[in-house]
């Protein structure tokens, strides 16, 4: 039996690509401006609030805990050399805060909830849901993606809160516990190394996550095509590419910030 | 009452005025990937007309009710819904002129993760029409397709022909001017399948809205053409042999993207044209 393989042009995968950046541009912003049209969803921005936020919040206290505590036991091992354990308070405040808090929730959030609107608006594409939405005269983007959109950022933010806390509540109970750090000396340091930029930084970053996370999901999901398996593939594309955008965004956020306000 | 005639007997039809009738198709064609689906249609239904629409698998009949209610848009030609031209409206005027018009779909496409009122209700929660008002409206219509007891249930709960009456409920809540089924009997069994042709009757002869109705089985089309509902006994009943129904019922047949018959069930029955014959032997 032979098999055939079908090349494809590069020009065709690159018109693609350009494709579905325009796609996911034009439903990006057609759904920030459905913020400032009538009718806004409400309910259904709370209903997602509760599913995204609190739905990810054990997830979430399980990462915040493991990461602060991980950073404070691998901190520990070198500051241990130089006879500066009492250090790792601040260490793991920065870590936590600016980079790892927003980080780890956003990857989180990205693969339970990019997924989940990816699958949920997929299944209803190939079911024609989407389609008697708006026969029945509804707009699908200001009934389905805006409110996610809402919902995911701002939830996201206090998630992040949520694991920054919580990180560092596991970084004090590896500094206290294993180290004999004491207390104060701890969230002293916590509280003292930290500057507004620090601050700034550690919360603009999960808004931006989460208008990745909903956008992506939401754009996989409303592009889903072929059936079940169709929804499958949206479904993992849709965790990939949030991810993989996080961690790009991530990077030049943090660049932006530095320049704007300085290295320590 | 006049009787539509082949468009190919009577150029003048692709001209008429845009407003005169509820659905008019002019010169549309549509193609998916350089496959023509739909090539230089024109077609039109009347006020209080139902058109039954026919073709093989992939013919592009349900390609043409999406078209119409402007969920797709033609390549080339012009279509008119209720005197408007959905051809050149944005998204945002469609969605108003959607409100007049009731679509079922091949397989229900019913909300599932609504129950069935809130799936029936969707129009009147999007119009802000108070709780009572809509509570009274959607048992109604759940009364008119005989589904009153499923009125808390999922659409999960429900076997395929209920799904279909509750989206018949929801089509027709808003009482629109015009209904677009399709292959509502598609997959059903023939009792079931009845009892759905019996409810789009029901629709056409108690409330006399224009229809164009998808299927690939003559049998509910001729049934429609034959029959008529009689309110005071609550079904249907079949016409006198040789008399068809007195709402203006007519036929289209697709054949390789392009109409080969507009006409009534008369015209039908007489045609000569090998294929058309074919069709309904």
């Amino acid at each position: 039996m032979a098999f055939e393989l079908e090349l494809i042009s590069p020009i065709e995968v690159a018109k693609d690509v350009v494709l579905a950046v325009q796609e996911y541009t034009l439903l990006s912003f057609q759904s920030l401006a459905n913020f400032f049209r009538r009718p806004l969803y409400m309910a259904d921005m709370v209903q997602q609030a509760d599913l995204i936020g609190v739905g990810s919040l054990p997830i979430v206290i399980l990462t915040g805990l493991s990461v602060g505590a991980l950073l404070a036991l691998n901190a520990a091992s070198t500051l241990q050399r130089f006879g500066s354990v009492t250090l790792i308070g601040q260490l793991v405040s920065l870590g936590m805060v600016t980079e790892l808090g927003p980080l780890i929730t956003g990857l989180m959030v990205a693969g339970r909830n990019a997924s989940g609107m990816a699958s949920e608006l997929g299944s209803m594409i190939v079911t024609e849901q989407i389609d008697a939405m708006r026969a029945l005269g509804t707009d699908p983007t200001k009934k389905l993606i805006t409110p996610r959109i809402g919902a995911t950022g701002f939830m996201l933010f206090f998630l992040t809160i949520i694991a920054d806390l919580l990180g560092l509540i596991g970084g004090y109970g590896v500094a206290h516990l294993l180290f004999g750090v004491d207390t104060n000396q701890y969230w002293t340091s916590v509280w003292q190394i930290l500057v507004f930029r620090d601050v700034f930084t550690g919360l603009i970053k999960p808004v931006l996550f989460g208008f990745i996370i909903s956008t992506v999901g939401c754009y996989y999901g409303m592009s889903t095509k072929g059936g079940t398996q169709g929804v499958g593939r949206s479904t993992t594309q849709a965790v990939v590419a949030a991810s993989v955008l996080i961690l790009i965004v991530d990077f030049f956020v943090t660049k932006l910030i530095f320049a704007i306000f300085g290295y320590r | 009452m006049p009787v539509p005639t082949l468009p190919i007997e009577n150029p003048a039809a692709s001209v008429a005025s845009p407003s005169g009738y509820a659905i008019e198709f002019d010169d549309v064609s549509i193609a998916f990937d350089e496959k023509v689906v739909l090539q230089n249609i024109s077609f039109h239904l009347e006020h209080g007309e139902t058109k039954a629409i026919f073709g093989v698998a992939g013919s592009g009949k349900s390609t043409l009710l999406k078209l119409a209610i402007g969920l797709l848009r033609p390549d080339s030609g012009r279509i008119f819904v209720l005197g408007e031209e959905v051809t050149r409206m944005s998204e945002q005027e469609l969605f108003d002129l959607r409100r007049r018009v009731g679509i079922v779909f091949q397989e229900s496409a019913l909300f599932d993760s609504l129950k069935v009122y809130e799936n029936v209700a969707f129009r009147l929660m999007e119009e802000h029409i108070s709780g009572e008002e809509i509570e009274r409206r959607v048992r109604e219509v759940l009364h008119f397709v005989e589904l009153e007891r499923t009125y808390d249930m999922r659409p999960s709960e429900l076997s395929g022909g209920m799904r279909r009456r509750v989206a018949i409920a929801r089509a027709i809540i808003t009482e629109p001017e015009v209904l677009l089924y399709d292959s509502p009997t598609g997959g059903l069994d023939p009792v079931t399948s009845n009892t759905i042709v019996e409810l789009i009757m029901k629709q056409r002869d108690v409330y006399k809205t224009s229809a164009l109705l998808v299927t690939h089985r003559l049998q509910d089309a001729f049934t429609m053409a034959t029959h008529q509902f009689d309110k005071a006994t609550n079904q249907m009943v079949a016409l006198p042999k040789g008399q068809f129904c007195e709402v203006q019922m007519s036929f289209l047949i697709l054949r390789d993207a392009k109409v080969i018959f507009d006409g009534d069930a008369h015209q039908l029955a007489t045609s000569r044209d090998e294929y058309i014959r074919e069709y309904i032997s």
